[in-house]
């Protein structure tokens, strides 16, 4: 992966870092500035491990100040800055720069105030996601946004990816369901993006902040909003013959008018590689299982799971069960949830892909998957959030095989590019940090991405917030020689070709 | 493959960029008495770039030209079963001008908008032409989609200043299989607790507002979880239900009619009632506090912020006191440099939202 180069730090390099780490150490206490090569260690990835840099020095502020003090010596140095929450995302948004500091919010871990009776939560960006409905379960609430990393990502990351989950079909994405983010501009001005009220004057900075992957300011306090939780959910779990019918179920089921609380697939390589990990029954004869579930009232779930009952038969399922209980309802669904380790489980290494696509193309989408898998000689598992369209192959593949991650790296590529050719896109819900910066290339045209600079350089006019990643330089793009012919001419006619 | 009323769309705005000339962006002209008063040395007519493009409703996606009537969208989504949940008001006439650019651009929700979400919850893509001239696709028509800033989201409520509309794609929804709607005669501060204490409970409620001593409540959903919904609380059913929320959605009720000034706070819904001495509508569950009359524009603007929130002066004859809330000064940098970011000749709506 040649996104950025390993750094061996030489001489240059070391003075730098030693005077950006004493200018930190003026404003932070001496053991939240991280400079030994050692200790900087734990920061070099996210949970994109395949990419990997040593940030020149990591700073672990405690308080406001602290991080307006480390962005101040950002500003000054004119040296890069990279926010980080948990490292669990899997796009490398969180890569560090190697010139640059890497700014860890792990110490702002408080969750600053529950309102049960306006249903809302105060919380600081590094609370995990799973810990905010921990927190309120007693309450009868819930946060909606569960994202399978759930119990590590925190939710200023969560923010930053407008993070998804197995529920968006029915209760959204983080940017419908956070009210408000207090952040800091790399001009260390404090903001406070949306409202306590249902809406803000002027424009909808919040929907531009979520999902920004942490290029336009630093979160350090998010307001959430906490759901009543569900008197009752039941899991319908299905077998098809094949994706075909399986797709036709999904599409079928909200043709009928009714919106699932989730509506999960898995092809036949995912379900015997998570029934092996979690023995939850699943049916290992079928090529597709669809796990549909309803939420609400007693008698909402009762009227509901029998309509999709009828759906799910009429459109050619093999075979239907449906939860008995909330522990087998637990247990339909861990197998999806640990999809991905358990794939871990079965190759030593695992290259996951995060397309969306309209739905009524998933058939033909998997169908040249099939083909491409066999083309590369590389096995893929289909997860699939059937319900909004978000696609998550898994690539197996072993990265002591001479060729073989370069191989995995191509095939993803063509994934991603086969989502864009139906209409859909690169990303739904893990973000293009690094990982999909060339596919942005081919998504977006020249003037939509000097839009997005422009957008950029609004809130940090020298570029010093998480640079390279999310939107790529014109000039990258000529250099991937996306060559998209748009009515006859190429994407970027600005540029010179080589 | 390009579209000729785009391309001449963009030839105009280039040239009008050029020549400094300012351009008031017009759909339907329903909403010409939103924000601050439109100006522009030339109008640009959009009720022409009409039509449905794409409508799948198994796929629960609707793409759409701006200038497209709302009427016509509600319509071909009815024959589906399905809706925009976010319930936008069309205001004037019958048949109502509303476009769907107008929609958008305007941000406005109407009574379903606590339950259900706002017009940026359910906007997936928008293609613009910004101030230079070029046209800009973002987003798209599938549900999940991160890659790039979300500017489809910021185009709703910016008022047309960053970029005209040209065409949308909204995320769509299932029409409720009924609905039925609750009375109770109940003072303010009681309307205002119980639509809280029910948003917190897991309850069907698809509208909550209060006027003249009466709560109303909607629920939506399947019957059997309306009747088991209006066993816990009670209430009468109000026969009139489904006209009263259109009528509060289009601002048709008793309360809206006149010509004194109406303001529209927007604050935290657990609000207890704002400047009880005056005579107001609560919607949105406690959200929206609709006031009437010659009020200190600046008193309105602290309650309102005070409460979380902020005062729009919605529909007035003078508009001097300013539509909007005033920006917090970080704020409003952030704003001019993002106007200048889409629109650096400063050429579309001008003045329509704040001074740029």
């Amino acid at each position: 992966m040649s996104a950025l180069p390993e750094t061996a730090p030489h001489d240059a390099a070391r003075s730098r870092a030693a005077e950006v780490a004493e200018r930190l150490a003026r404003a932070l206490p001496p053991e939240s500035v991280l400079l030994d090569r050692e200790d900087l260690k734990p920061y070099e990835c996210d949970g994109l491990s395949a990419y990997r840099a040593t940030p020149l020095v990591a700073a672990i502020p405690a308080d406001e100040a602290q991080v307006a003090a480390v962005l101040a010596v950002a500003r000054e140095a004119k040296v890069p800055v990279v926010a980080r929450g948990s490292g669990t995302g899997l796009s490398g948004g969180a890569l560090p720069h190697p010139e640059g500091i890497l700014l860890s919010l792990a110490k702002f871990n408080r969750i600053v105030e529950v309102d049960a009776r306006a249903r809302k939560a105060r919380v600081q960006p590094g609370v995990t996601n799973l810990r905010i409905s921990q927190h309120v379960a007693p309450l009868g609430l819930y946060y909606a946004p569960d994202p399978s990393s759930q119990i590590a990502c925190s939710i200023g990351g969560n923010v930053a990816e407008n993070s998804g989950g197995v529920h968006c079909l029915k209760y959204g994405l983080t940017v419908h369901n956070v009210m408000r983010v207090h952040a800091i501009t790399i001009e260390g001005e404090a903001i406070d993006l949306g409202a306590d009220a249902l809406d803000a004057p002027g424009y909808d900075l919040l929907a531009l902040v979520t999902g920004s992957e942490g290029l336009l300011a630093v979160t350090l306090e998010v307001t959430v909003k906490l759901l009543p939780k569900p008197e009752l959910a039941q899991v319908v779990m299905a077998s098809f013959p094949d994706v075909e019918s399986a797709g036709e179920a999904v599409a079928n089921v909200i043709g009928a008018g009714i919106i699932p609380a989730g509506l999960e697939m898995m092809d036949r390589l995912a379900t015997r590689a998570v029934e092996d990990f979690v023995h939850a029954g699943y049916d290992l004869e079928t090529e597709a299982i669809l796990l549909c579930e309803s939420d609400g009232t007693r008698e909402e779930v009762a009227h509901e799971t029998e309509r999709m009952i009828e759906v799910m038969r009429a459109s050619g399922a093999t075979d239907i069960r449906c939860s008995a209980s909330e522990a087998e309802r637990l247990r339909f669904w861990s197998g999806r949830k640990a999809a991905f380790p358990a794939v871990g489980r079965i190759s030593p290494d695992y290259y996951c892909i995060d397309g969306s696509i309209p739905r009524g193309a998933l058939a033909a989408v998997l169908k040249r998957i099939e083909e491409l898998s066999a083309r590369y000689g590389l096995r893929c598992a289909n997860v699939f959030h059937a319900g909004d369209g978000n696609l998550h192959p898994l690539i197996l593949y072993d990265a002591n095989m001479p060729g073989e991650l370069e191989k995995t790296e191509r095939f993803a590529a063509d994934i991603l590019e086969l989502c864009i050719a139906v209409g859909g896109t690169i990303t739904g819900e893990h973000g293009v940090g690094i990982e999909k910066i060339n596919q942005m290339c081919v998504q977006f045209g020249a003037a939509e991405l000097a839009q997005f600079h422009a957008i950029k350089a609004a809130f940090d006019p020298e570029g010093l917030l998480n640079p390279g990643k999310a939107i790529p330089l014109l000039a990258r793009c000529a250099e991937y020689g996306a060559m998209r012919v748009k009515a006859g001419a190429l994407p970027h006619p600005e540029l010179p070709r080589f | 493959m390009a579209d000729p009323f785009v391309s001449a769309l963009c030839e105009r705005i280039k040239a009008s960029a050029e020549a400094r000339r300012t351009l008031r962006v017009r759909g339907g002209g329903t909403k010409d008495f939103y924000g601050n008063a439109p100006r522009g040395d030339d109008v640009l007519e959009m009720g022409a770039h009409s039509g449905i493009v794409a409508y799948e409703p198994k796929e629960l996606v609707l793409t759409v030209r701006a200038g497209t009537p709302l009427e016509e969208v509600e319509r071909a989504l009815a024959a589906e079963r399905q809706m925009l949940p976010f319930d936008p008001p069309h205001f004037a006439g019958s048949p109502s001008a509303a476009t769907i650019g107008g929609v958008v651009a305007s941000g406005l929700s109407g009574p379903r908008r606590p339950y259900a979400g706002a017009v940026r919850d359910f906007v997936l893509g928008t293609r613009i032409v910004n101030g230079r001239g070029e046209a800009l696709a973002f987003g798209g028509r599938v549900i999940k989609n991160v890659a790039g800033y979300d500017v489809s989201r910021l185009m709703a409520g910016a008022l047309g200043t960053l970029g005209v509309i040209t065409e949308v794609s909204f995320k769509v929804l299932p029409r409720p299989a009924s609905e039925v709607t609750l009375a109770f005669a109940v003072a303010q501060a009681a309307a205002i607790e119980k639509a809280n204490h029910w948003a917190g409970k897991p309850l069907p409620l698809s509208a909550a507002a209060w006027e003249a001593g009466v709560l109303r409540v909607r629920l939506s959903g399947a019957p059997p979880a309306i009747a088991a919904a209006r066993a816990k609380m009670g209430g009468e059913e109000d026969p009139g239900g489904g006209a009263y929320w259109e009528a509060l959605r289009d601002q048709r009720l008793a309360f809206f009619s006149g010509g004194a000034p109406l303001w529209r706070l927007s604050v935290a819904q657990t609000t207890p009632p704002l400047l009880p001495e005056h005579a107001q509508l609560v919607d949105w569950g406690g959200g929206l506090r609709w006031l009437r009359g010659e009020l200190d524009a600046a008193a309105l603007r602290r309650a309102a912020q005070e409460a979380g929130g902020h005062a729009t002066l919605f529909s007035a004859p003078d508009k001097r006191a300013g539509a909007f809330q005033p920006l917090a000064p970080a704020i409003l940098k952030i704003h001019r440099r993002l106007k200048a970011a889409f629109d650096p000749a400063g050429i579309l709506n001008p003045g329509r939202m704040y001074d740029f």
